[in-house]
């Protein structure tokens, strides 16, 4: 780094107001201008900040979006997940390495190209899907390869014809929350002419309850953050989306982002909070800047800013903060951390974040759809969103279609849907089985198909991956598994560690070369990782092994070996290292 | 106005907490022993091996960092917990490598010591054999890498009572490494010997140089009474 660069850090981190807090998009802008972040920009950051390096680094190395050595100029990430592979992901990541003469994860020697795969990026009703520097590719296949990297040779990523890079409307169904006017000064108008107090009372008779995943009741959450002591209430809208299966968020963001922010207002009001923070994943930063043009629009409208709708003292305004590829900033507590500019590692509770959240101060995390019926609630009434729903479970749910489906995308359905109702909706009655809410979910067999999508019952945060016959089970238990190990934050040992050995007994399943033993051992260790795990992912990260173990017995029973025990590694592979050297096999007693 | 007591129970024991203070701390006090690793007395709780988890009101939590509150029913020793513990002890066991055999910590070590005190016979799950370096940069301490189970103690002695900041995390889930203060090592740090975070390490990842024997194998804390002894001895104490 020349003495420019270095002033250029400096530059970045006053333009972030030496604010240790904001890290993340320090390293972000570091990481935008350079390519990577070098040592001694390191150095420069914390420096600036008045930290020290391994604080910078620790924050840094977290993040799988952030590089500390140079990477390609053009960086393709391919999206890794089974529905990305029934869809032929493999097929396109052979057409990208032949093209570049580089193997996944490598960067060409001229510096122009890196390849390599990543986690879900929100694209499952579209795959194959990638992004390049930011931009989205969909619906790729082997043979769009080539023009992709002569356009990405010719003029970079930023090339306004770059193929594949459209992302069509996902939203197939729309129901009560997602027809009518798209937000905007009604319902803030309509949400003023209540006291604070009633508005939480309206959000609480409506029966709202967390469209994240967990189905907490958002009146309750409301009203506990509202009463904490705190010298500042703060908003944050968890825009993470970083489940597999799941674009519920994008679609919301993308066509009905003043909904959003009406619901984020309507909460500000609620809680007497000045602050709202909207922690958008980093494989949605394609929308960083219309989303700012939103907001910006809305401060030209007074409803953002001071005295919003012209109701003096009730200033509240948004931020947009990025993150930079680490699903489990999802999970509350880790996107606080993330938010204040740390590694996403989450925080044990009590305190809760309604107590003691972002910068210590009472926070109110909800889910983005979450905030958009709020919006609406305020908009027609509690009565009319419980007239949808079942009376757990008021309203409708977002839901996230993908696989083998001749019509993927988002369906707002009422909840208590049946999983055969739902699969006749989208055509795919000949499902073998589903994957309802990612893979931190259950794997579901025909036989519950008559269950309902609902809190009560089938709780989902949305998404519904759906397998034919053709597909393997166990493969794609296997392939969730794989997800665990690569975002487990590594910070609890049960998970930590839990995690690479679960994928590992998996594998041995899955090779065929397991007993019952072997089996038995295996669920064993996951039901000791879902309780002894610090949060939510080390949870539920076993739970593709054990639905499938409980709801697929005979999959697991078609591979087993007969016999007490198999060694993990076959004795010819344990001495293949002595083998080659003395370059005979092993004398046996047969010999 | 004088704050209510605080009383809750541990497997049926009556046990009374100040306020502010966590599960493990009251149950410390009033002699009762809870298997932990990552916790120390003198810091600030981390919650990183999860060891010390107990079934509080019906659900898991860790005992070092649920704070104690009046009414709680805590489950310890139960064989379902005493079996996920050893788990987790094995767990960290084959992440490293640890040959307690001739280990300088022997005798010492938290982490063998836990062990054995929870029945782990030898490890039934696949080693990993990850590959570490050891940092044998500075002249009073070495950091050998293989051993370390990522509890966080270093980090916290060397934040909030050394005033340093020599220690942090590098990385995530299993790539998760601990980290120095300086990209050469150790050595080019302001660790000092007698730092706490020289003298807090659970294993033998933190080791003083040319001090490690001074108390013979065979004669070292764990090699006399098992580990939680101490904890449990003053229960016995105020018994008699
Ligand atoms: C590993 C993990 C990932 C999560 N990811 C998300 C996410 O991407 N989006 C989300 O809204 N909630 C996610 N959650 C749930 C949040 O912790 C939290 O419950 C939610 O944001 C609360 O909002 P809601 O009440 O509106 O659902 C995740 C939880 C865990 C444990
Ligand atoms: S369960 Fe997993 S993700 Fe959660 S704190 Fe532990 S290591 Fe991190
Ligand atoms: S070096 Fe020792 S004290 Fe530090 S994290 Fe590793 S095991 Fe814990
Ligand atoms: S001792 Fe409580 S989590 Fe480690």
């Amino acid at each position: 780094m020349t003495a420019g660069h270095a002033t250029t850090v400096e530059a970045i981190v006053r333009e972030f107001a030496a604010d240790r807090t904001r890290l993340l998009d320090i390293i972000e802008a570091v990481q935008h201008q350079f390519g990577h972040v070098a040592d001694n920009a390191i150095h420069a950051i914390a420096t600036g900040l008045g930290i020290h390096a391994v604080e910078v680094e620790d924050t840094l190395s977290f993040y799988a979006f952030f590089d500390r050595q140079p990477r390609g100029r053009c960086r393709i990430r391919l999206s890794r997940t089974p529905i990305s592979l029934m869809k032929g992901a493999q097929g396109v990541a052979d057409a990208f390495t032949a093209a570049l003469g580089i193997a996944m994860g490598e960067t060409s020697p001229d510096g122009a190209f890196t390849v390599e795969w990543t986690s879900d990026i929100g694209m499952a009703d579209q795959e194959p899907a990638a992004l390049v520097n930011g931009r989205v590719l969909t619906a790729l296949t082997p043979a769009d390869v080539p023009g992709i990297v002569a356009a990405l040779r010719q003029s970079g990523a930023a090339d306004a014809r770059l193929p594949n890079a459209n992302i069509r409307s996902s939203l197939v169904q729309a129901g009560p929350v997602l027809s009518g006017e798209l937000g905007g000064a009604d319902i803030i108008r309509a949400t003023l002419a209540l006291p604070p107090e009633k508005v939480i009372e309206e959000i609480t008779a409506a029966k709202l309850r967390g469209r994240g995943g967990a189905g907490f009741p958002t009146g309750m959450k409301w009203r506990l953050c509202r009463k904490a002591p705190g010298a500042d209430h703060y908003v944050a809208c968890n825009a993470d989306e970083g489940e597999p299966g799941t674009f519920k968020d994008r679609v919301l963001l993308d066509e009905f982002p003043d909904l959003v922010f009406d619901g984020m207002t309507v909460a500000g009001y609620a809680l007497g909070a000045r602050h709202g923070l909207l922690y958008l994943r980093g494989e949605y930063a394609y929308m960083w800047d219309r989303l700012q043009r939103v907001l910006k629009s809305r401060r030209d409208r007074r409803l953002l800013g001071t005295a919003i709708g012209g109701r003096e003292g009730f200033d509240f305004d948004i931020r947009l903060q990025l993150g930079a590829g680490a699903y489990i900033c999802g999970e509350e507590s880790a996107l606080i951390e993330s938010l204040e500019g740390k590694r996403g590692a989450p925080r044990d509770r009590p305190p809760f974040p309604t107590e003691r959240g972002y910068l210590q101060q009472p926070t109110a995390v909800d889910n983005v759809e979450t905030y958009a019926c709020a919006a609406r609630i305020m908009q027609h009434g509690a009565a009319w969103f419980t007239g949808y729903g079942t009376r757990e479970s008021a309203g409708t749910k977002l839901v996230c279609v993908s696989g083998d489906c001749p019509r993927p995308g988002v369906y707002e359905v009422a909840f208590g849907m049946t999983v055969n109702e739902l699969l006749d909706l989208v055509s795919a009655p000949e499902a073998a089985f589903v994957q309802v809410s990612g893979p931190s979910g259950q794997s579901v067999a025909p036989k519950d198909f008559g269950r309902r999508i609902a809190f009560e019952d089938l709780s989902t945060g949305g998404s519904t991956m759906i397998f034919g016959a053709q597909r393997d089970v166990l493969d794609v238990a296997l392939q969730f598994a794989d997800f665990f190990v690569a975002e487990s934050c590594g910070w609890c040992a049960p998970c930590r560690v839990g995690t690479t050995l679960l994928k590992q007994g998996m594998e041995k399943i899955v090779a065929g070369r397991a007993t019952l033993a072997d089996v038995t051992a295996t669920e064993q260790l996951a039901n000791t990782v879902v309780r002894m795990s610090r949060c939510g992912l080390g949870q539920t990260a076993p739970n593709p092994i054990l639905t499938t173990m409980r709801n697929f017995p005979e999959a697991y029973e078609a591979r087993l070996q007969p016999g007490p025990f198999a060694p993990a590694v076959t004795l010819d592979e344990a001495l293949r290292e002595a083998t080659s050297l003395r370059a005979h096999a092993p004398v046996t007693a047969e010999a | 106005m004088a704050a209510s007591p605080i009383r809750f129970s541990i497997d049926g024991i009556a046990v009374e907490a100040t306020e502010g203070q966590s599960v493990i701390e009251a149950c410390d006090a009033a002699g009762i022993y809870i298997p932990r690793l990552c916790y120390h007395p003198d810091l600030e709780p981390s919650g990183t091996c999860r060891v010390c988890t107990c079934k509080i009101n019906g659900r898991n939590g860790a005992a070092c960092v649920t704070p104690a509150s009046h009414g709680m029913i805590v489950e310890n020793e139960t064989p379902q917990l005493t079996d996920d513990r050893r788990t987790l002890i094995e767990m960290l066991f084959v992440e490293g490598n640890h040959p307690c055999p001739y280990c300088v910590a022997s005798g010492d070590c938290e982490l063998q010591a836990l062990g054995y005190r929870l029945g782990m016979v030898a490890p039934r799950l696949p080693y990993q054999w990850p590959k570490h370096t050891i940092d044998a940069t500075h002249p009073d301490i070495y950091l050998d890498h293989e051993r370390c189970i990522l509890c966080a103690r270093c980090i916290v002695a060397s934040r909030m009572q050394d005033g340093k900041t020599i220690f942090g995390f590098e990385g995530r889930g299993i790539a998760m490494r601990l980290n120095v203060d300086a990209t050469g090592g150790l050595g080019a740090t302001q660790m000092a010997a007698i730092d706490k975070a020289a003298r807090v390490c659970p294993v033998a990842c933190i080791v003083i140089k040319n001090d490690s024997y001074r108390v013979p194998n065979g004669e070292r804390r764990f090699d006399i009474a098992p580990i939680g002894s101490d904890i449990e001895a003053k229960r016995k104490q105020a018994a008699s």
